[in-house]
């Protein structure tokens, strides 16, 4: 009934799967900028900031990414503006991964002893060198497990794209299995493939831990 | 005129007042040590002088600027007033020459190589000639406070705060940042110490101020309040007997 062998069912998947490596690595470079400069407003010292930037997270950390993906597809054509899926999933999972790393960052800037505030406040240095110079270095340094630990979160994420017509792993699944009704086969091939793109980065991130409580 | 001069400065945590009208004179050149038991309100009336802390009425002024009345810019201040900490806090991400560049290039916007050859030249005063590219985890509590130092003099601080330099070292580690201290007031360096070593308080200072439940209960010279506590209470924490 198909023509379809699993070596060109594998092949299909895989190329679908470059969608889901680009989307995810364009979310999370987006993301991340993004998510520092809510960062900086979350830890300022401007009370309007911090209560601003504090919405944002909660808005974003407390409602489904599928929700927040429908409201940039279907909920921007409202105002006549045509989004295509490409652009609706970068701009939903930036602002969801910008929200989970900036409150990832707040915390470890916030694990940085007060005496280094203290220390560096009593050299005159500014509230911005203080940031640039000796919090934010070893705020980095503790932040890069937890950081690539959560860019597993990410690539997951991804595979809501495939709802509004995005084609990547998920939603070229979901094709093959249409032609194939293979669904066993064609599904675990996609859960293996997200697992081998997923696992490495978070054994990389048990490693990076490993490594940072040697060292201190 | 004094270079730093406290007048009645009160400060509460709440209901809980640490500091009841605290007056206190310091010319330049002195070495004032202050002692008390802990609670006393020794260390917060230190970190007022350089608006680490606040205070609620009262007045401070180092060399003319008023500390914490909102109109004298703290970071002004602090380029005049260096500080020292118990638990050192060197930058750990920093060498111990970094830690003390730090400041010159960033905030004083000094060359490079200049800020090196001064740093450089700290550390060799401190006896840690050689320790330039050491990590503050490679270096001994001693070492570390060392440096602590040598960062806090490279901004050329007209008045030195230290608060409870040697409270965080071994006992075998206390002498050698003693020792640089001792130096430092003996080059006519002003200090305001907070400090537990008595017998260093009596041979270096200049003034010894004992606190006690948040005032200043007796001021002088060391050897003479050493010798002849007039209060009970230093008595008592001098361990002789009145």
């Amino acid at each position: 009934m198909s023509d379809f062998s699993f070596w060109i069912i594998l092949q299909n998947l895989l190329l679908a799967t470059r969608w889901t490596i680009l989307l995810s690595l364009i979310a999370f470079v987006s993301g991340g900028i993004v998510g520092l400069l809510v960062l900086l407003a979350r830890v300022s010292h401007g009370r309007v900031l911090r209560i601003l930037s504090l919405g944002y997270i909660e808005v974003f950390q407390g409602t489904p990414l599928l929700m927040q993906l429908f409201l940039f597809f279907f909920g921007v054509a409202l105002f006549g503006i045509e989004v295509s899926p490409w652009v609706a999933a970068w701009l939903a999972l930036t602002l969801w991964t910008s929200a989970f790393l900036a409150e990832i960052w707040r915390g470890c800037v916030e694990s940085i002893p007060k005496g280094q505030w203290e220390a560096s406040e009593s050299l005159a240095l500014s509230y911005g060198e203080q940031m640039r110079h000796v919090i934010l270095p070893q705020a980095l340094r503790i932040a890069v497990a937890p950081t690539v630990g959560f860019s597993v979160q990410v690539v997951k994420g991804t595979a809501l794209a495939s709802i509004i017509g995005f084609v990547e792993l998920t939603k070229a699944g979901t094709m093959l299995n249409n032609v194939t009704f293979r669904p066993f086969l064609v599904y675990t091939l996609v859960a293996l493939i997200y697992f081998a793109l997923c696992f490495p980065l978070s054994w990389y991130s048990k490693r990076l831990e490993g490594r940072l409580n040697v060292a201190r | 005129m004094s270079l730093v001069s406290i007048r009645d400065v009160r400060k509460s945590y709440g209901a809980q007042e640490v500091l009841k009208g605290v007056s206190l004179d310091t010319g330049r050149g002195d070495v004032v040590a202050i002692i008390g038991r802990s609670g006393s309100g020794k260390s917060t009336l230190l970190r007022c002088i350089n608006g680490l802390e606040t205070y609620q009425s009262g007045s401070i002024t180092v060399d003319g600027m008023a500390v914490g009345d909102g109109k004298t810019d703290l970071r002004t201040l602090r380029r005049h007033v260096g500080m020292v900490f118990q638990q050192f806090n060197l930058f750990p991400h920093l060498t111990a020459g970094e830690n003390i560049m730090l400041a010159p290039t960033v905030v004083v916007k000094e060359q490079k190589g200049e800020a090196r050859a001064v740093a450089e030249s700290l550390l060799e005063k401190v006896g840690l000639a050689g320790k330039f590219d050491a990590y503050p985890s490679q270096l001994s509590g001693g070492q570390q406070q060392r440096v602590a130092i040598a960062r806090a003099l490279a901004m050329r601080p007209t008045v030195l705060l230290c608060d409870e330099i040697t409270s965080a070292l071994d006992p075998e580690l206390v002498n050698e940042v003693l020792k640089v201290v001792e130096r430092l007031a003996s080059e006519g360096m002003t200090l305001i110490l907070v400090t537990h070593e008595m017998r260093f308080a009596r041979d270096v200072g200049t003034k010894l101020v004992f606190m006690h439940q948040g005032r200043v209960h007796e001021e002088g010279p060391p050897k003479a309040l050493f010798g002849q506590p007039a209060t009970p209470e230093l008595a008592q924490f001098i361990g002789v007997q009145p």
